[in-house]
């Protein structure tokens, strides 16, 4: 999933106070499963803002939404009709939702509620890791399904490097050393002789570096 | 028992603490509450195992966002008792009432009576 943190409200407020009447939109995907923009934290925020402007004298009126996703056309269609509405949207979908909803409704100001931070898993409750970094070429076939180039700092390709100590890596005690990962599982699985091989340079031209990716299907494209 | 406590008091009753949600806490103050308290069984005693540890967690969340926005987080307390302290009960009502009273009167109660005036 994409993992997202709250903004401090702090942030949100000065955002959004010199509007009358605001619409927070909450997500149902990620950001509801990392408890950072579900219909729950928009019930909170709202409520929270809702007391904090009565107190400074603000009549700011604050209503709710939370869609099932903001990066679909379908979903944020059902909006259409009232957010004519609305001064602003705060929006407490990804960084992705955002946006598109700034695009669909390119009118209305829209304003992000929280940080998207990356694309990862749940390790326990209140504790998300970061695991793929979108690189556009997939490696973990080669790597023992663990992936060095969103779990190593250096992104080694073939590693690990002289960093790596009793399986941490340098730059954090609490960090396991991707490479270590590697071939503890690659051990396991009995294939340590694809660590053997010598990964070659990679394209990184389908990572960021090659500028603003898409997946166009003609198969299945309308 | 007959026991006495402070009938500013309104007790509303959940299954387990483990039902109230952080957003229960704020709609209590938005609704012009003075204070809300969480009364849990004791620690590790709990039916479904953690519902007063989850209690405990959306307290301090409540009292985080209630100190940002200028309501107070000390006016959201978490008490843990057995079931079969009656007494202790009536004590942590007392105890809350008088710590409330300290405190004063919601401002957003007060903010709300403002912008009816």
């Amino acid at each position: 999933m994409i993992v997202a943190e709250k903004k401090p409200i702090e942030e949100v407020i000065a955002m959004v106070k010199d509007f009358r009447k605001i619409l927070i939109a909450g997500c149902n995907e990620c950001v509801t499963v990392c408890e950072a923009g579900g219909k729950r934290e928009v019930g909170i925020l709202a409520s929270a803002l809702r007391m904090y402007f009565m107190q400074q004298g603000n009549k700011m009126e604050i209503d709710e939404v939370t869609l099932e996703r903001q990066c679909d056309h379908e979903y944020l269609e059902e909006i259409r009709n009232t957010i004519d509405q609305y001064d602003a949207v705060l929006s407490l979908a990804c960084g992705v939702g955002v946006q598109f909803m700034a695009e669909k409704y390119f009118n209305k100001p829209v304003y992000p509620g929280v940080n998207t931070c990356f694309m990862g898993v749940t390790e326990e409750r209140g504790v998300w890791t970061e695991r793929c970094q979108g690189c556009g070429q997939c490696i973990l076939d080669r790597t023992g399904g663990i992936c060095p180039i969103s779990r190593c700092a250096k992104r080694l390709l073939n590693g690990p490097c002289g960093g790596s100590t009793k399986g941490k890596c340098e730059i954090s005690n609490d960090l396991p050393c991707a490479w270590q990962l590697i071939i503890d599982r690659l051990k396991e699985l009995g294939r340590l002789d694809e660590y053997e091989r010598i990964a070659p340079v990679k394209d990184w031209s389908t990572e960021r570096a090659g500028g603003p990716r898409k997946v166009v299907r003609e198969d299945v494209r309308q | 028992m007959r026991l006495r406590y402070p009938d500013t008091i309104r007790i509303i009753r959940v299954p387990c603490t483990g039902k109230v949600d952080v957003l229960h806490i704020l709609r209590a103050f938005e609704k012009g509450a003075d204070g809300v308290y969480v009364v849990g069984c004791m620690e590790g005693d709990c039916r479904f195992e953690r519902g007063n540890l989850r209690a405990r967690k959306r307290v301090e969340q409540a009292r985080a966002i209630l100190d940002k926005i200028g309501v107070g987080g000390e006016r959201v307390q978490m008490f843990n008792l057995s079931s079969g302290e009656g007494p202790r009960f009536a004590e942590y009502a007392v105890e809350m009432t008088d710590k409330i009273k300290k405190i004063g009167p919601n401002p957003i109660k007060l903010a709300k009576e403002k912008m009816a005036a």
